[in-house]
């Protein structure tokens, strides 16, 4: 590793040990810069939380055979999407036992317990971990040129010419930076869960699991009319369960986080899933939710915002994922910050290996390709009237109503679209814009 | 849906208490409070953006028109400066570092 010019502590100071800080710490050090990796919490890992399930792919190129040591709860072979009208419930399930093997595809996983694993790649990559410190802004010298952060330790100032900072969704580094000028409540979710205690038999039979098997399932409907979504993880021995609700309806209504989780606990096709759980930890975090629209500048002089600092989180409707977007873009900030170091040109152009990583590969193309989903989504048609109106189209095809004849489906389809008082245009619409949305 | 069974759903209620549901995360508590909350602006407000949807339920309304808030048990999730439409209401930073919410199962 080369020493960082002599009034530096380092080549390169990464702001959260969250999977986008990590990966960029991986990255950078590898590539023989010294880094350090400040994190604000005792140990990586605690104070983040997620619905529950990641998709390691990315990690091939960091940590080969990843799943060997990787922690986790369960491999995901089975995805369900539940579409809930009040007392009804539609599952879509797909079930693949193959990903239940190497090379794997997703896996349910503790945060504090993902976070601090691959932090510690971090550590033996050779950079330089500091917890239970908080970044309490951005050092500039007298041009403005970013030298750093300052910290909440006594002579805390820890000094580099690059910041990547990976802070999170609440990046108060991206804000002050300039890079992300507005904080727009409807552009956020809150996500609240409960990990509930049940024995891991009793989890295996109620969702028709074996050994580290897990289930994902996705929910639309069931979050007593607040526009969100909710969502059932299992882990070895307990469930996650918890809704997102978008920020600014959650506001504009009376019912509060954990009194929509317990209505969504209460619907008949969760209730016999959870039954007799004991909630063994409630958490809390928000959701950049708004994709491509929320994005703030990636660059600057000096520095780099990755993961949810950088709104990095794809909300499109079947696709919930995150910390796989979060260790993409941390490594490929990584990448280019150590490459501006090696070049001597730490300014936005240097630094722009990063967005050309970044519209390259996944993190942006999946984005721009699903730009329209995120809204569409969260729409209130979406949210209010098609899980009623797809449970009744469904509900009627399978009752049997002898003496009378069957009814035609077309026919079932208009009365149901009607009773749920929406337009054939507005349907027709929203097909269109999914169909072409999800591409 | 049965009328009792509407009744009964819209009536619904946690089945666990706060404080025991709260009680089930750690929190590192510091002396000193992270966020402030300005009085005299949530006094003028009426619409309360931050007391249905703080996930930690730490705002709470006073009989003389107030909010009383307690940065104790936050989990430090923004929910609060997000939602609240009052500029300068609320003050909002990460506590000192090692202090806050502890995570372990999420």
């Amino acid at each position: 590793m080369t020493a960082p010019a002599h009034d530096f502590d380092a080549d390169i100071i990464v702001v959260g040990a969250g999977p986008a800080g990590s990966c960029a710490a991986i990255a950078a050090a590898r590539a023989g810069k010294s880094v350090v990796l400040v994190e604000r919490g005792p140990f990586p890992g605690s104070k983040n939380m997620y619905g529950g399930v990641v998709y390691p792919r990315i990690l091939d190129e960091l940590i080969p055979s990843w799943w060997e040591t990787m922690p986790v709860q369960r491999w995901v072979v089975k995805r369900s999407t539940m579409l809930l009208s009040d007392t009804g419930a539609l599952n879509v399930d797909f079930r693949a036992n193959a990903w239940g093997a190497p090379p794997y595809n997703g896996a349910t996983a503790y945060r504090p317990d993902f976070d601090n694993w691959l932090a510690n790649h971090a550590v033996e990559a050779g950079a330089r971990l500091v917890c239970s410190t908080t970044v309490t802004g951005l050092l500039r010298d007298s041009t403005g040129r970013i030298q750093g952060v300052s910290t909440d330790r006594p002579d805390g100032d820890l000094r580099a010419p690059i910041v990547i900072a990976c802070d999170g969704v609440n990046s108060f580094l991206a804000k002050e930076s300039g890079l992300y000028p507005h904080t727009d409540a409807s552009n956020f979710t809150l996500g609240v869960k409960e990990t509930l205690a049940l024995p891991k038999h009793v989890i295996d039979e109620r969702f028709g699991v074996r050994d580290n098997q897990g289930v994902d399932i996705e929910i639309l409907g069931g979050t007593s009319g607040v526009n969100g979504g909710g969502f059932i993880y299992t882990n070895l021995d307990t469930v996650a369960l918890g809704v997102v609700l978008k920020l600014p309806k959650l506001a504009a209504q009376q019912k509060r986080p954990e009194q929509i989780i317990a209505e969504l606990k209460r619907h008949p096709a969760v209730a016999p899933l959870i039954e007799g759980a004991e909630v063994k930890e409630y958490s809390a975090h928000v959701i950049p939710e708004a994709g491509l629209e929320m994005m703030p500048t990636m660059v600057a002089d000096g520095m780099l915002v990755a993961g949810d600092a950088a709104a990095l989180c794809l909300a499109a409707g079947i696709w919930l994922e995150g910390v796989n977007f979060a260790m993409a873009s941390g490594m490929y900030a990584g990448q280019a910050a150590a490459e501006a170091i090696t070049k001597n040109d730490v300014s936005s152009r240097g630094l722009s290996g990063y967005t050309d990583r970044l519209e390259k590969t996944f993190v942006l193309r999946d984005h721009k390709k699903l730009r329209k989903v995120p809204h569409l989504v969260l729409s209130d048609r979406v949210q209010h009237k098609y899980p009623a109106f797809v449970a009744g189209v469904v509900e009627r095809v399978f009752r049997v109503d002898n003496p009378h004849p069957k009814p035609g489906v077309r026919r079932i389809v208009r009365e149901e679209r009607k009773k749920a008082g929406i337009g054939l245009l507005d349907l027709l619409r929203d097909g269109w814009t999914g169909m072409r949305g999800f591409g | 849906m049965s009328p009792t069974a509407r009744i009964e759903r819209d009536n619904a209620w946690p089945e666990i208490s706060f404080e025991e549901r709260i009680g089930t995360a750690e929190f590192r508590i510091h002396e000193k409070a992270h966020i402030t909350v300005n009085g005299d602006s949530c006094r003028g407000c009426t619409t309360r953006e931050c007391v249905v949807a703080c996930p930690a339920n730490l705002f709470v309304p006073t009989s003389d028109g107030g909010i009383l808030f307690n940065y104790e048990n936050c989990f430090e999730c923004g929910t609060c400066y997000l939602v609240c439409n009052k500029e300068g209401a609320i003050s909002w930073t990460y506590p000192e570092g090692g202090y806050g919410i502890v995570f372990h199962r999420t």
